[in-house]
């Protein structure tokens, strides 16, 4: 049989940014691949050694255009280990709200996409309309709609706008209503469960071995979330479940985002219930200590972790950034081969791939 | 009055209004030439020329009140889309008529875009495909009529073209291999992919379709329109076969490639799948010829199991078989937008393992019914 190398990318409708995967291809199934990233490389990590610790906030912004809250929260984080700030409880409550908002608002962006890549136009554009909710509280919380420049190096940039606690428990008892449905069009859906049960199994011992974090890994079994694993903010205080399914397939990486969005609205209500009255922010030094600093937090798409280096100017020396999807996506090979040309899109569009965070 | 007589009424018209001036041109040219004149006049009012004449208006009439269908039915589609997908649809242009225009203007805006062709592509190939693929679609509607009175018929008296039927479902079994033809030529991974799963496709969902419908003839005992639609004055086939209905109508959406099982055009993985390389007119064309396909299967569907153009007298029969065909298309765009897109491997599952014995059943029941005489 005649095999062939097809390019999925970087200009193709499955790649959702800009990243090349290369299959080879047996007729229609899949015998070899090979992810390429790089496309979208913008220098983040050398562009943030020259400007100062609050100017970095809106670079960590655009990080991952999908979930740019908790990139932003995740530098503030890491500068405040890094310095040794005490962030006021108010703070860390609206920021739990934010990036639980961030964290549905992603995964309906997700789910839209994957909606789409799978031809269920309706998915597509339900979800989009949806997140919309979330994106005008994101607008009536911070004024912006995409990267919102919201948390501070010691606290939030603003106190909750009026009545947004009323707005918020609204949008979460809408989006409950909205997930009953969408259980009803995805998983009642015959077709939509032919595409995705046994399709791209992920074993986890190769989940574990390949550093796949995130969704993906839960799905996989393993039972593993930085908010419990390792906590940070208010997230000890907070009464949620870890979502993990056995099933290790993309039907599990779907359920494993769906009862995701269950949960973050869960936290959203306690949050909004326990907030505490009070400052929600703190004045940050100029200066960093030299040292170093290490933030961990659970990103929609796996596990964020930025490292820091101070040398005692108002800059840092050095700022890492751990993406999850750039490592996620070294297990492409694992998981296509053997599958049909259709499933790519089913398989890599359940990782929920974000290229800016990949590339940086 | 029938469509034949009414071109042959115009033929006849502007043969004589011509000739009065032909026959008095050549009184004054000198004899040879006048001789000539008079033969030419002589030839163009003979019986065979007018009917060729006849025949060749009546298609143009047909294919001209098809395409204005084809322009209802992308407004419908891109309508109905919006209701169903939360969004408006065509709206400025055409303001009044809710956004009617919209297609001409994209159709302007594609007309004026440049053809290219890609440098390793095989020319013929690729620049022969978009005509066939659209040829024969058109050529599909040909033979499907209206009513009684509104069909292509080759003699006064009215008589449909025999063996109608046959013809539509042998016209519209061509598209597959212009689909191979165009995606093989393009040179492309992707086309060739879309080119190759179309093939796979049309091997698996063309038995079953011709099965049930030889189930059809089999009740009807005739491969023509008008005999097929008479049979059902009193009961729809669609009731007596329902098992056969069903599957045909899934074959039929395999058939016109909408998206449960558009997969020779799967836009997430293959691009645009055999169309990638096709860009401005033949893309519209593409396109159009999609909304011709759905309407010559619902047009198929209306005249093999519901009954063609019989209903209540209060609206013409030729409104009524419209009615039918729209309604059959709009259960096709509500399918669409709300499944996802089948894999291809499932696809020939679906088509071997559970429509070709369903369709098999289905003539089984053909043959019970019309040997107990119930039909």
């Amino acid at each position: 049989m005649a095999e062939m190398w097809v390019n999925m990318g970087p200009q193709h409708p499955m790649t959702h940014g800009l990243w090349n995967l290369r299959v080879k291809v047996d007729g229609e199934t899949i015998v070899d691949a090979e992810p390429e990233v790089g496309y979208l490389h913008r220098g983040i990590e050398k562009l943030c050694e020259n400007r100062t610790y609050p100017q970095i906030i809106p670079i960590a912004d655009r990080l991952c255009y999908g979930s740019s809250m908790t990139w932003s929260h995740l530098y503030c984080m890491t500068v405040e280990d890094l310095t040794g700030l005490e962030v006021p409880e108010r703070a860390e409550y609206i920021r739990v709200v934010a990036i639980e908002m961030q964290r549905i608002a992603s995964h309906l962006m997700w789910l839209a996409a994957y909606a789409g890549d799978l031809g269920l136009s309706v998915g597509f554009t339900y979800t989009m309309r949806d997140r919309e909710v979330f994106v005008d509280l994101f607008q009536a919380l911070t004024g912006g709609r995409l990267t919102y420049n919201f948390p501070r190096i010691g606290g939030v940039a603003h106190d909750l706008p009026p009545d947004f606690d009323r707005d918020a428990i609204r949008a979460v008892d809408y989006m409950e209503k909205r997930l009953r449905e969408y259980e009803d069009l995805f998983d009642r859906s015959k077709i939509f469960m032919m595409r995705n049960e046994g399709i791209g199994i992920l074993r986890k011992e190769d989940a574990m071995n390949l550093g796949v974090t995130g969704p993906s890994l839960r799905a996989s079994g393993v039972s593993y979330d930085i908010r419990k694993d390792a906590p940070y903010s208010v997230y000890p205080e907070m009464d949620f479940e870890v979502a993990t399914h056995k099933d290790c397939d993309c039907y599990a990486r779907y359920k494993v985002r769906m009862v995701e969005m269950w949960q973050s609205c869960r936290i959203i209500r306690q949050a909004i219930a326990e907030m505490p009255k009070g400052k929600w922010r703190v004045v940050a030094p100029r200066t960093a200590p030299e040292g170093t600093g290490l933030g961990r937090v659970e990103d929609p798409r796996g596990e964020g972790m930025m490292y820091v280096v101070g040398d005692g100017t108002d800059r840092p020396y050095r700022l890492k950034v751990r993406s999850p999807i750039f490592v996620t996506v070294s297990a492409a090979p694992k998981i296509l081969v053997g599958y049909k040309l259709a499933d790519v899109v089913a398989i890599m569009g359940g990782l929920d791939m974000c290229i800016g965070e990949t590339d940086r | 009055m029938n469509l034949y007589e009414f071109s042959y009424g115009i033929i006849h018209w502007l043969v004589d209004l011509v000739n009065h001036l032909w026959y008095w041109l050549g009184d004054w040219l000198p004899w040879a030439l006048g001789d000539f004149f008079t033969a030419v006049g002589d030839f163009a009012a003979s019986d065979g020329h007018l009917s060729v004449m006849t025949m060749l208006l009546e298609t143009l009439i047909i294919v001209i009140v098809a395409l204005i269908n084809v322009l209802n039915f992308l407004w419908i589609f891109r309508k109905l889309s919006g209701r169903i997908l939360d969004f408006y649809g065509p709206y400025y242009v055409g303001y009044r008529i809710g956004g009617w225009l919209q297609n001409l203007a994209d159709g302007m805006k594609l007309f004026v875009k440049e053809i290219i062709v890609p440098a390793k592509a095989d020319k013929v190939g690729f620049l022969l495909a978009p005509i066939i693929y659209v040829g024969s679609s058109l050529l599909i509607l040909a033979t499907i009529p209206f009513s009684e009175n509104f069909g292509l018929s080759t003699n006064p008296s009215g008589e449909y073209v025999p063996a109608g039927a046959l013809f539509a479902i042998a016209a519209f079994a061509i598209a597959p291999f212009t689909i191979l033809l165009a995606g093989w030529s393009s040179n492309n991974k992707y086309t060739l992919i879309g080119g190759m799963r179309s093939a796979a496709q049309m091997m698996s969902y063309e038995i079953p379709l011709l099965l049930t419908v030889a189930s059809v003839f089999l009740l009807a005992g005739s491969f023509n329109f008008v005999d097929i639609v008479d049979m059902q004055h009193d009961i729809w086939f669609a009731i007596p076969l329902f098992i056969g209905f069903v599957v045909f109508l899934v074959c039929l959406m395999a058939e016109v490639e909408i998206i449960p099982f558009d997969l020779p055009e799967a836009e997430a993985e293959l691009v645009e799948g055999w169309t990638t390389e096709y860009g401005g007119m033949r893309f519209g064309l593409f396109y159009m010829t999609t909304a011709v396909r759905s309407y010559a299967g619902g047009a198929l569907a209306t005249a093999l199991f519901l009954g063609g153009w019989h209903g209540p007298s209060f609206i013409p029969d030729e409104i009524w078989f419209l009615i039918k065909a729209y309604l059959v298309f709009t259960v096709f765009m509500w399918v669409t937008w709300s499944l996802p897109r089948v894999r291809i491997d499932q696809m020939l599952g679906i088509g071997w393992k559970r429509l070709l014995p369903l369709a098999v059943l289905n003539l089984f029941i053909a043959a019970v019914v019309k040997s107990a005489g119930w039909v």
